[in-house]
């Protein structure tokens, strides 16, 4: 390697060009996703983009669609939350997703007008790595205590109440948050907003909060990996990444006070209560019921109300539909939670309010 | 006396000839304007997007310690620091070891080592084999090299899988029997400054061998030669003649590394535990600046305030480099003037 002052401004280029490299990822304009694909010769192209926590999902469910319609082809771009927003607003897709839903100042932005449309239903679960415990159960004080860095041993007092017999480690509490601004963690803090006072106005409910705590990594895989990798870890993941890499997942004292196990059946006891709106916009911060799992959330696709063209806004009605039929049927072994019924006639109903110029 | 104009040689050029001339000519300086162009428009670019952020924040936004985009409060000094740390340590062990790289590649080591063992086989001066010393010290070196290839999250992941484990004994230890120390003063995580610097420190190493081992090769044969003349030992020449001679080489390459330290993203991304803390403990969590640029663009959306102050931050970081870069050249420039008149 032969260094001469030339070298001095390919460096300086390389420095900028990585700085640019991530500014253009983040920049508001989705470029590949751009123009919305063209209906022509008879094939119509839907080109969207949005949350990462359903794209396992929704990847299954657009490339089946598009295998078994030869004139129809979807296209997924798992771009996070806040750019399937954006992409929106901007026009550069025929559709958007998100977790977080949409604010109404964003709505107000689209002059087509858009349609929230939820899709499937995800739980989000407290996974931690402590060997020798298997069976943790936490009160709700305990762990939102424990995002606070309220409670920071594993032996403190709080989390020995609810757990007599199990030995706890006089260990640190190692917490792990996640870095990137995310659907998962909107939902969390919106929780723990809702169950702690404390947390609500220290920290709360943001889709990249000021943790007071924690280490970060990125992603939901990122952190249960993090979580796999660091022994006396504890940290929030979608229960499908949980589930998969066999982590433990602690029991959440839900609001009627019983501790509930994580599984499909007590998230969907949970999303039962779940009354929509005429907008499909509702959260969940805290279910009602007996044996509802705590923490979970819908996630939306977000639709133009008026389509430039007939042919492209039929093929998406029938993508749609095919979705929340069949498509939910393969929800369950992804990880994600199927749609109560009542919830897809509401949704199928809403996609009458779409239509074409 | 006129020269037959028919040779090839002396024929003046065809107009064919003029003008791919002309067009190279044009070619050559149309992309070198190309690359200042590009390179002037993506400074612009990213000051103009941060001139928002600029103007609302000012230099409050590098002495700042929170990052909370819900209070809208930005401040960058644990990201500078920790940059800054890491780049540091991680120089501390790459310069280490990779100086040690160089003068092995450098003082032929292993061509002697191969030359021995053909020897015992009577084979050293054979047409093929009698090759091997050499070429065995080219493929070394281009081994060390190939370290510079490996991509950033393949670090990473390795860092994670690999030295993470690895650590956690040796500095539980540390930390338990030396925690008195600034430097040991907090639990070893997992996450965290030493496994960013440690990975960090093998990413670089590449760079430091290669411009300290071209700085090695470059002192005058004369000089050793000269020491070993007065009874110097190999370890004593070594020592204190080639080294200290190579020196401005040594730390321009070392100075560039750091540059590259500076702006790794991925694989301290997935490292350093992203926590915006200050401290001098090699163990705790840490956050630099390129990670929280990887880590929150995703997300920023079209907010003009929060893709602002992240391109302040890249702006920040772009000022780090460009400093560490100038002086590194600065000094090789000088090692390689005062060398001139050795040759």
């Amino acid at each position: 390697m032969q260094i001469t002052p030339s070298n001095l401004g390919s460096y300086v280029a390389l420095a900028a060009m990585m700085v640019a490299t991530v500014g253009c990822t983040g920049g508001s304009k989705p470029d590949a996703a751009g123009g919305g694909g063209d209906s022509s010769g008879g094939l119509v192209k839907l080109q969207g983009a949005g949350a990462s926590f359903p794209a396992l999902l929704y990847g299954a469910w657009f490339k089946t669609y598009s295998n078994e319609h030869d004139n129809v082809q979807v296209d997924y771009q798992s771009v996070g939350s806040g750019s399937g927003v954006s992409a929106v607003i901007d026009g550069t897709v025929d559709f958007g997703a998100s977790d977080a839903a949409m604010t109404e100042e964003e709505m107000a932005k689209v002059e087509r007008g858009v349609q929230l449309l939820p899709m499937t239903a995800g739980a989000i679960v407290i996974a931690y790595n402590l060997e020798g415990v298997e069976d943790l159960k936490l009160s709700r004080d305990t762990y939102a205590g424990i995002f606070l860095k309220e409670i920071t041993k594993w032996n403190d007092p709080k989390i020995a109440a609810t757990n007599e017999g199990v030995e706890l480690p006089d260990e640190d509490i190692n917490v792990v948050v996640r870095s990137d601004s995310s659907g998962t963690t909107y939902n969390f803090t919106k929780h723990l907003a809702a169950i702690s006072e404390k947390f609500d106005s220290e920290v709360g409910v943001n889709k990249a909060p000021n943790w007071p705590v924690g280490t970060k990594s990125k992603g939901n895989e990122g952190v249960t990996t993090s979580l796999n990798q660091t022994p006396g870890s504890i940290g929030y993941v979608e229960y499908g990444f949980a589930e998969k890499t066999g982590l433990s997942m602690a029991s959440l004292e839900n609001k009627a006070g019983k501790y509930i196990k994580p599984s499909i059946e007590s998230a969907q006891a949970a999303l039962a209560a779940v009354e929509f709106p005429p907008s499909l916009i509702a959260f969940l911060p805290d279910p009602e019921g007996e044996d509802s799992w705590p923490i979970v959330t819908y996630t939306w696709i977000i639709a133009y109300k008026t389509y430039d063209d007939a042919e492209k806004m039929e093929a998406f009605k029938e993508l749609i539909k095919y979705c929340l039929t069949t498509g939910q049927e393969s929800s369950q072994e992804l990880g994600y939670i199927p749609l109560p019924e009542a919830v897809t006639a509401k949704v199928t109903a809403a996609l009458d309010n779409i239509s074409a110029k | 006396m006129d020269h037959p104009t028919k040779s090839p040689i002396s024929r003046p050029p065809t107009s064919v000839e003029l003008g791919t001339d002309r067009v190279f000519r044009f070619a050559c300086s149309a992309f070198a304007w190309l690359t200042i162009i590009v390179m002037a428009y993506i400074v612009f670019e990213i000051t103009w997007k941060a001139s928002p952020a600029i103007q609302e924040y000012g230099a409050g936004f590098l002495s700042g310690r929170t990052w909370d985009p819900n209070k809208s409060e930005y401040g960058i000094l644990p990201e500078i620091w920790g940059t800054l740390y890491s780049s540091l340590l991680a120089l501390f062990i790459g310069s280490f070891f990779g100086i040690a790289v160089a003068v092995f590649l450098s003082e032929g080591y292993l061509g002697n080592f191969v030359f021995q063992v053909l020897r015992v086989f009577g084979l050293q001066f054979h047409k093929f084999w009698g090759k091997l010393p050499s070429w065995s010290e080219g493929a070394l070196k281009n081994l060390v090299e190939l370290l510079a290839a490996i991509p950033s999250v393949v670090y990473g992941l390795w860092g994670i899988f690999v030295v993470m484990p690895l650590l956690r004994e040796p500095c539980s230890w540390l930390h338990e029997n030396m925690g008195w120390f600034p430097l040991f003063g907090t639990r070893y995580q997992g996450p965290g400054m030493i496994t960013a610097s440690f990975v960090l420190a093998i990413m670089i190493l590449p760079t430091i061998s290669a411009i300290s081992r071209d700085a090695l090769v470059a002192v005058p044969p004369k000089l050793r030669e000269a020491s070993y003349g007065l009874g110097a030992t190999r370890w004593e020449t070594i020592l204190s003649v080639v080294l200290p001679t190579a020196s401005g080489g040594i730390f321009g390459g070392i100075v560039l590394a750091f540059g590259r330290a500076l702006g790794e993203t991925m694989a301290l991304a997935m490292l350093v535990g992203n926590m915006n803390t200050i401290d001098v403990s090699i163990f705790s969590p840490a956050n630099t600046l390129a990670a929280l640029l990887a880590n929150n663009f995703s997300e920023a959306g079209s907010d003009e305030m929060k893709v602002g102050v992240l391109m302040y931050a890249g702006v920040v970081l772009m000022g780090i480099t460009l400093v560490v870069n100038i002086i590194g050249s600065l000094i090789l420039q000088r090692a390689t003037r005062g060398l001139k008149g050795l040759r």
